[in-house]
């Protein structure tokens, strides 16, 4: 009888010393995961928070030793805007040569891409399988160990300091990523569409614009999105090609203040976050869409 | 770069699928001219901007006594030791931590989830403000890095930009932390492709934690890892902007990569052929790489 009971006894309280252990388990996991995630707060965060902090700060203070901003002022976002310092004579004229860049690379991207697509994977064109293939193949090559032939190259052509050369090169390195997602998402548009167009006497170019383009449009708004900020995100190509102020692009004027002693920083974090906003934005409309691009080309088979 | 990844992760495949339907259907007449003129801008821009370039490159460089001169100077043996640390270091840290996040992130928490949209940041952030940032952060007594230290615990921070070591691994910090990110989301999104009854499988056997993620996770993203490792290591190599950013190759050249030796050659020292030399070296270890990754990609295809 006793011997029963104690047992039941001692049931009970090793039971509820498990609860209880997998309690703390529970709560020393959750004290993990919290410290955890402020790690990552602050490891993200610190380098947005210095370029806030400079771009905080009122002239000629920047170079003090503080961690919050002490006399808050936007005087340096006001000066950027109104191209008020002589570092920034040149500020909206550069920012519009961004914007045209990115443009520009954008549409010649999806032009090339989509006529090129549409020629092997609507058109069934023989041997399309090779031009794919090979546009492919610009990849494998980064980009920076190309410069300086493509600099002597552009010089040759004339097209040195010219806005067009940047553009040739962001082109040829858009265009294949354009024609590989343009083949894949047209596959699932049925070919009986354009042989249904073609049985009513419709041409090729006609087919082109009237059925391929705006079936296709989700996919151009994805590449066009992707080539906007891969214009807006290159450095080199911009730093080497354009050299005069008035052709210069944002990143290539922000680098050029580094190399200076005597920048006016706060001017510089202000450009820098003003820069940095357009694409920031983009990620975060499209974010959702941008990580379910992720998971079909880095997942699928 | 970052989409372009996904291009090579996902390339043969949807190649061979493409051959196959090639052959079906040949086309002829108009048609073909048609077809024909809607390859060619693309097909010019290719020869012009990039088959011409690459040529053009190995001719600047085909000259042996380039290759003697630049193993000749002690700065080049420097740059290469930088390189190897740079990419094996940057790449294989932020790999691993960026699938031990990714596990991270599938936990179901409200603050977990809500830190995703954070966490991605860098990513979104285009890579010139934010490197800027960085190299202001390190900038010296003045810089935030050690504006941090003195307030907090009192010390005088590092001059980072002084010390060949610490400028190296003020720009692997960096690097990671700008590409960490997409990386762990890539991860991320290949957990989340695992059936979920495999998770439940494996804690009705009572795997979990390290051994869940050793028995499980491993094997099914083994190959995913390496096929991202390989790209990652494939790009980090022709990586410029971190170092010309970052350190900006400070103290005198001693922390510069075999990207940014090149165009300090071709364009500080008006030597390019020595330059595209520079960066024409490091081919011998990018084409194996290449190959590797093809085979990684082709045992992939045959496992799915």
């Amino acid at each position: 009888m006793s011997t029963i009971a104690a047992d039941a006894r001692l049931a009970t309280r090793t039971l509820s010393r498990a609860r209880s252990s997998v309690r703390l388990r529970r709560y020393l996991r959750n004290a993990g995961t919290l410290v955890l995630s402020a790690v990552i707060v602050v490891w993200t965060l610190a380098p947005l928070y210095n370029m806030v902090l400079i771009s905080l700060e009122p002239e000629g203070d920047v170079f003090t030793d503080h961690i919050w901003p002490r006399v808050p002022s936007v005087e340096s976002f006001w000066g950027v805007l109104t191209q008020s310092h002589w570092y920034l004579e040149h500020f909206w004229h550069q920012f519009a040569n961004s914007l045209f860049i990115g443009w520009m690379v954008t549409f010649f991207a999806l032009l090339f891409g989509s006529l090129t697509a549409f020629a092997i994977g609507r058109m069934r064109i023989r041997h399309g399988w090779l031009v794919s293939n090979a546009a492919l193949l610009t990849y494998v090559i980064p980009a920076s160990f190309l410069a300086i032939p493509f600099y002597r190259i552009m010089q040759n052509y004339g097209l040195a300091n010219n806005p067009w050369s940047v553009i040739a090169a962001l082109v040829a390195f858009a265009t294949p990523y354009a024609i590989f997602v343009f083949q894949e998402y047209g596959r699932s548009i049925p070919i009986e569409v354009d042989e249904s167009a073609r049985i009513d006497g419709a041409s090729p170019p006609q087919i082109y614009l009237r059925i391929y383009l705006p079936l296709m449009a989700p996919a151009l708004v994805a590449v066009g999105t992707y080539a906007l900020l891969l214009a807006w995100n290159e450095y080199l190509y911009q730093f080497l090609l354009l050299s005069s102020k008035a052709n210069m692009t944002v990143p290539v004027a922000l680098a050029q203040f580094l190399s200076s002693d005597q920048s006016p920083w706060n001017y510089m974090m202000a450009t820098a976050i003003i820069y940095a906003a357009p694409p920031v934005a983009i990620y975060y409309a499209f974010r959702r869409r941008m990580t379910s691009g992720l998971t079909m080309g880095g997942v699928k088979g | 770069m970052s989409s372009v990844q996904q291009v090579l992760a996902a390339g043969p495949g949807a190649l061979n699928r493409l051959r196959r339907s090639v052959w079906r259907r040949p086309r002829h007449g108009p048609e073909l001219a048609w077809a024909i003129a809607f390859v060619v801008p693309y097909a010019a821009v290719f020869l012009a901007f990039v088959v011409y370039p690459v040529a053009y490159g190995l001719w600047m460089a085909r000259d042996p006594s380039l290759y003697r001169e630049l193993i000749a100077n002690p700065l080049y043996a420097q740059t290469v030791v930088n390189t190897a640390l740079f990419v094996g270091l940057g790449v294989n840290v932020k790999m691993f931590l960026a699938l031990l996040l990714s596990g991270f992130f599938m936990r179901r928490r409200w603050w977990i989830k809500a830190l995703l949209p954070v966490y991605i940041l860098p990513w979104a952030l285009p890579s010139i403000p934010a490197f800027v940032s960085f190299h202001w952060m390190l900038i010296g007594e003045e810089g935030f890095v050690d504006s941090v230290l003195s307030a907090v615990l009192g010390i005088a921070g590092p001059l980072w930009f002084r010390d060949r070591w610490l400028a190296l691994g003020a720009n692997i910090v960096a690097y990671i932390w700008k590409w960490m990110p997409f990386w762990t989301l890539t991860f991320y999104a290949g957990r989340t492709a695992i059936p979920q009854e495999i998770y439940e499988a494996a804690a009705v056997d009572g795997a979990s934690g390290y051994r869940r993620f050793a028995h499980v996770i491993l094997p099914l993203l083994g190959n995913l890892y390496l096929v991202c490792t390989l790209l990652s290591t494939l790009w980090t190599i022709g990586d410029f902007t971190t170092v010309s950013l970052v350190s900006e190759g400070a103290p005198s050249y001693s922390t510069d990569v075999l990207a940014t030796l090149g165009i300090h050659y071709a364009f500080e020292g008006a030597q390019p052929a020595l330059g595209v030399a520079a960066v024409m070296s490091a081919l011998p270890v990018l084409i194996p790489i290449v190959i590797l990754l093809m085979r990684a990609l082709q045992t992939r295809e045959t496992q799915l």
